[in-house]
């Protein structure tokens, strides 16, 4: 059984409909990439999972367990992180106090001192910095921090929302480094990407998503060796020279 | 001399009561971003829950005001669930209608319930005195200085040290991110009011040998929102701090000031303050997050 399924979802935010019936699952142990343009919905079916936005209609289940709708909290308890877009991170508190409110659910202190720690050798940066307020860190360091104080309380399943974002390459190799790590420790990850390269990667899985919908899904590598995915999401046209943006809109997508 | 400490004292003293309603009143503004019109009518209720529980049921006097604070503490925690909860997302319109909604509405029930009279309240300070030197202050006035204090110092180690108090500054720093971490938004937000109210109470029961309870003692609310913004809207010390200055400018006012000032003493203040300073006495310019 899938450590998370869900089964045509629809969500809407007032008359936008965001998401049009999406059905995806994630097995115990996998990355799986959702892949998409701007504005596709990836977004929104991260914070449908996490219970940030209440679904009209469709399941999601963790676990087995049918988690529609419930408050985000609980399902912080249950297990699952959401690293969200824009990190959100508490910028008036320390980087240390971040990690610590990452633990706000668990109790065992010792315990969470430890993971403190381990959280400074994934990124020594954040040891450094660690009586800084938050907000005073630069991008790459918040992203570091949001998926620290995301692991802080010990998930099983990790939401990641395009860690990538707006970091220098030697960042994004050292963030996909760490996601790979976390899976052998056996955290199993969502994550959405428009850096589709990095994610194909990693990945196991993948599912491409337009307009509200996924429109494809197949194991990572089989989408790498795709010939649209690799026009349109890898940048790498049939005879394997870059694509040139002005030319995108010229060919037509296989799957339409 | 001594009648400038004398109104020093005094004017502390009620001070610290727009202090206290100010800083529930801010409280409950950056947690849950509602601005209580009613706070001033919450603090009434409080008075008169004290006066029942002491007055017409005979509870010791601070076994009443434990009783009160207690029924405080449930009043303001249903407000949240029942009043304001269902509100969530529909605009700051609908809020302030409701919270004035409700200042009238606290006011009618007042007057139903406890009568249009005003009501004295004995406490054990009553008609007493400490003498310092030559100086002869009500010990009512003393009593509610050092409760304050007390009450603020406990209040500043809750927020600083509690795993409750941490999670409410942050809810109230960042919602969403309180949501991703795992912190009950729901229950802290009427945990928050609880505590807004509690306070409020508090300050009522305070300010009751002073003021007498009465139905409109709440207007005290209008005295509260100058003081939260003299200290920059948002800042819990700015609330302390703005409440206390009003209340001290208040009583100067009445010695040094031709009659009738006292009344508007704390609106020219704030005028000044804030054409000086726009973003109040504790305060941070606002930055627009991009
Ligand atoms: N809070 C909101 N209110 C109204 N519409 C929204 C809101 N959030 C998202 N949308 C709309 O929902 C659709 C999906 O947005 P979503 O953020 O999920 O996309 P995304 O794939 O994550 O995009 P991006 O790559 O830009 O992050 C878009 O059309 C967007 O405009
Ligand atoms: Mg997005």
């Amino acid at each position: 059984m899938a450590l998370l399924e869900i089964a045509n979802v629809e969500a809407s935010y007032g008359a936008v409909q965001a998401l049009r019936g999406i059905t995806l699952k994630v097995e115990a142990g996998a990355i799986v990439a959702l892949l998409g343009a701007n504005g596709a919905g990836k977004t929104s079916v991260l914070k449908t999972i996490s219970g940030i936005v209440d679904p009209r209609r469709g399941s999601v289940r963790f676990d087995g367990k049918d988690i529609t709708g419930m408050e985000p909290d609980r399902l912080v308890g249950l297990g699952m992180s959401h690293v969200p877009e824009g990190r959100e991170i508490f910028r008036l508190r320390t980087v240390h106090e971040n990690l610590i409110l990452g633990a706000y659910r668990r109790n065992d202190s010792a315990a969470i001192a430890s993971d403190i720690e381990r959280m400074y050798s994934y990124f020594p940066i954040l040891r450094e910095r660690q009586r800084q307020r938050a907000g005073l860190l630069s991008g790459g360091q918040q992203q570091m921090l949001a998926i620290s104080r995301a692991l802080m309380a010990r998930p099983r399943l990790i939401l990641l929302d395009e860690p990538s974002l707006g970091l220098a390459p030697l960042l994004v190799k050292e963030i996909f480094g760490i996601i790979r790590r976390l899976r052998d420790e056996g955290i199993t990850i969502l994550v959405v990407e428009q850096n589709a390269n990095m994610a194909l990667d990693v990945a196991d899985y993948g599912y491409i998503m337009e307009v509200g919908r996924i429109v494809l899904e197949d194991s990572a590598e089989a989408l790498r060796n795709n010939p649209t995915v690799r026009e349109f999401y890898l940048g790498i046209s049939q005879e394997g020279t870059e694509t040139q943006a002005g030319q995108r809109w010229k060919r037509k997508k296989q799957w339409r | 001399m001594n009648e400038f400490f004398q109104q020093l004292i005094s004017g502390t003293a009620v001070g610290c009561v727009y202090a206290l309603v100010a800083l529930g009143f801010v409280l409950i503004y950056k947690a849950t971003d509602v601005v209580n019109f009613a706070h001033g009518e919450v603090m009434m209720i409080g008075a008169f829950l004290g006066l029942t529980f002491i007055d017409t049921l005979h509870f010791p006097y601070w076994l009443g005001v434990i009783a009160a604070v207690a029924c405080m503490t449930v009043f303001g925690a249903l407000l949240n669930r029942f009043l304001l909860r269902p509100l969530a997302g529909q605009g700051i319109l609908s809020v302030i209608v409701v919270t004035l909604g409700l200042s009238i509405l606290l006011r009618a029930f007042a007057s139903v319930m406890w009568g249009p009279e005003t009501f004295p309240l004995e406490t054990p300070f009553s008609r007493k005195v400490v003498r310092i030197a030559d100086l002869v202050l009500s010990q009512e006035h003393v009593a509610i200085i050092v409760l304050t204090v007390l009450l603020v110092a406990a209040l500043y180690a809750f927020f600083r040290y509690s795993r409750l108090g941490i999670a409410m500054q942050a809810t109230s720093e960042n919602q969403l991110a309180a949501y991703y971490v795992g912190i009950p938004v729901n229950r802290v937000h009427s945990m928050i009011w609880a505590l807004g109210a509690a306070i409020a109470g508090i300050a009522g029961i305070m300010l009751a040998p002073i003021s007498f309870v009465q139905v409109n003692m709440g207007y005290v609310g209008l005295k509260a929102f100058p003081a939260a913004v003299l200290g920059g809207f948002g800042s819990i010390p700015g609330a302390i701090v703005g409440g206390i200055i009003i209340g001290v400018v208040e009583s100067m006012a009445v010695l040094y000031l031709p009659e009738g000032f006292n009344n508007v003493a704390a609106y020219l203040l704030l005028l000044i303050v804030l054409m000086v300073r726009p973003q109040g006495l504790f305060g941070v310019q606002t930055k627009r997050r991009v």
